[in-house]
């Protein structure tokens, strides 16, 4: 096991003027054992970033340290990581235990140790009834868990993880993260988790780097992140629904300086006789909760309340009020949090 | 289409069973004269009913020496001289298909792209429009009356790289990034991922190059003057000695049969891993 430290790392595709530059410069220090994972939505080069770690993608500028060691210019398979895939790409004519075998086989360990690993690894993850199976006899989850128990046997330096659980349905993938977890406790091989998917990231992270554009918008624990987010892009985009963002807020009635955008969840705006006066537009009921989606002036607004509070009529107006201490500040041009 | 019209079924069926009746009439006549003796085939009108002379026939044949005005050469030699000659053809073209593929789908090297369309043009080229030159390319060589001369010039094919090349474009990328966080190096990649799934496009190949190398006849009829090179497809022609002379036409479609089983033996036996490999994408 080992650290990852990435150093100023920068991705070029293309020379001269008509370079694309999709990496912009990524520090991070991945601690010994720690799970991370890369959240961000779809082009952000967070597959890019894991790619680059991988070996797969060469690297423009920068450094990756695995451990004491730059491995830059390393084959994949030499920096000793595993890798597990969107699709999974298990080999389609080898059996479950060949193709969790192949690795070890290529690095010429001893059948014996070979055998003892792979059926270990398949213990863990109740794979040793289809070890003789082909992968196109296997279900999606069970696929996912030979691709899994591919990366398991290897007994690497680090896991990478490129949206594994995008192709399972949503039960399954309920299942699994919490299989992932529990596999990550047992094992404690530092992990790199690559998703678009927020509630993996919350879920799965000890620590979460959220990514938009080619940067590092944030680097910290997912409460952190929920409850201090960055910039108004991690707070738009972490949470369901997302974060609400005045450009005109009533900053001065607040205390909040003039120009920013004032952030502030959903299920911190109370309902009430007094306070801000907001149009409802729509009410949706998700169960346990209702949003109430309102106007104020002519900035959108969503408001979670309880189930059991009586849903106003769309067109009626209503009061809300912000609960102290939950308001967020963001500057108004360059959308970075502003503590105050 | 299933549509329950009498009629057209009616003609569909007539249709189909006059086209069976055109294309198997011939190889009736063949087995027919096969059956008999020289002097009665040559009597007007031939027998439409077999004989009892097949064995015989096949036999002189198969030993030669008969009596006939053409090549009495032993067919069992020119059986042989084919099996080999079409063997390597396939064998050959495969390996270098399969490898060239490889090479252009996986590597990034300079003109690739151009390698590949002169790869493509070739096409356009086969051995008949390219004879003179491959002729005197061989011949200066020394590979006349020789396997080599026999197969080499015919081992180049485009047909075969463009259906691999086809084929490798549909193999996952993470397949190949898997392999490479596994450890494997391009060969081992190619040996024990490539190879095995391209296992049924390899049989399907195998059965078209197979009857491509066993059906030459004008590429022989030029490098080979020794009847112990004759293929069986020439020999054949050989055996009959143009004008009014004497040909032996029981012993001639006797050999005409004898020609015809190895690749037939090849359809029939690859025929499911032949159909598997032109329709099924199993990835």
């Amino acid at each position: 096991m080992a650290s990852i430290e990435l150093k100023h790392l920068i991705k070029r595709y293309g020379r001269g003027n008509q370079a694309l530059q999709v990496l912009h410069g990524v520090n991070a220090h991945i601690a010994d054992g720690e799970f991370v994972v890369i959240v961000g939505p779809s082009g952000c080069g967070k597959s890019t970033l894991l790619r680059m770690v991988a070996g797969l993608e060469d690297v423009t500028e920068g450094q990756i340290l695995v451990g004491e060691r730059v491995v830059n210019d390393l084959e994949p398979a030499k920096r000793d990581m595993a890798m597990v895939f969107q699709n999974y790409a298990l080999y389609p004519h080898m059996s479950v235990f060949d193709n969790m075998a192949y690795g070890l086989k290529i690095a010429g360990v001893p059948k014996a140790d070979i055998q003892e690993r792979v059926h270990k690894a398949a213990g863990i993850l109740e794979l040793g009834a289809l070890l003789t199976r082909k992968p196109r006899e296997l279900s999606g989850g069970q696929r996912q868990r030979v691709a899994m128990g591919r990366a398991i046997v290897r007994q690497p330096q680090a896991f990478l993880f490129d949206e594994p659980l995008s192709n399972l349905d949503a039960k399954l993938r309920a299942q699994t993260r919490l299989e992932i977890r529990k596999l990550h406790r047992e094992l404690g091989i530092t992990s790199l988790f690559v998703t678009h998917d927020q509630v993996e990231a919350m879920t799965l992270a000890q620590r979460m780097i959220v990514m938009n554009g080619g940067r590092m918008e944030q680097f910290d624990t997912p409460e952190a992140v929920y409850n201090r987010p960055a910039s108004t892009f991690v707070a738009s985009f972490i949470g369901s629904p997302p974060m609400n963002l005045l450009r005109h807020g009533p900053n001065a009635e607040l205390g909040g300086p003039a120009g920013a955008v004032l952030g502030i969840r959903p299920e911190h705006l109370v309902l009430g006789n007094a306070g801000w006066a907001v149009q409802v537009d729509t009410v949706e009921l998700l169960g346990a909760e209702r949003l109430i989606h309102a106007r104020l002036g002519d900035e959108l607004l969503t408001v979670r309340t309880d189930e059991a509070i009586e849903a106003p009529i769309p067109g009626c107006t209503i009061h809300v009020c912000p609960q102290p201490g939950k308001l967020h500040w963001f500057d108004g041009t360059s959308g970075v949090r502003l503590d105050i | 289409m299933v549509e329950r019209r009498p009629l057209l079924d009616l003609i569909s069926h007539l249709v189909l069973i006059l086209g069976v009746m055109v294309v198997a009439f011939p190889l009736y006549i063949t087995l027919v004269a096969a059956t008999h003796t020289a002097d009665v085939i040559v009597q007007a009108p031939m027998p439409v009913v077999p004989g009892n002379h097949l064995l015989d026939n096949l036999i002189q044949a198969w030993r030669g020496g008969g009596d006939g005005a053409g090549s009495t050469a032993p067919v069992a030699r020119m059986m042989t001289v084919s099996l080999v000659s079409a063997l390597v053809i396939t064998v050959g073209k495969i390996a270098i298909s399969l490898l060239s593929a490889f090479a252009i789908v996986y590597f990034r090297f300079p003109f690739r792209q151009g390698v590949f369309w002169a790869i493509f043009v070739t096409l356009m080229l086969p051995v008949e429009v390219r004879i003179g030159p491959t002729y005197q390319v061989v011949a200066d060589l020394g590979m006349l009356n020789s396997y080599a001369g026999l197969t080499i010039p015919l081992i180049a094919s485009a047909t075969a790289t463009f259906l691999f090349r086809q084929f490798f474009l549909t193999v996952p990328d993470e397949l190949v990034e898997a392999a490479r966080m596994d450890g494997a190096g391009p060969l081992r990649f190619f040996k024990d991922v490539l190879l095995p799934l391209s296992a049924t496009s390899i049989a399907a190949l195998f059965v078209i190059q197979f009857i491509y190398g066993w059906n030459q006849y004008l590429w022989p009829l030029l490098v080979t003057t020794n009847e112990d090179m004759y293929p069986v497809v020439m020999g054949i022609k050989r055996m009959i000695s143009g004008g009014d002379a004497a040909n032996e036409w029981n012993v001639v479609m006797a050999t005409a049969l004898l020609a015809m089983t190895p690749p037939a033996l090849v359809v029939i036996l690859m025929q499911k891993w032949f159909v598997k490999g032109l329709v099924d994408t199993e990835k």
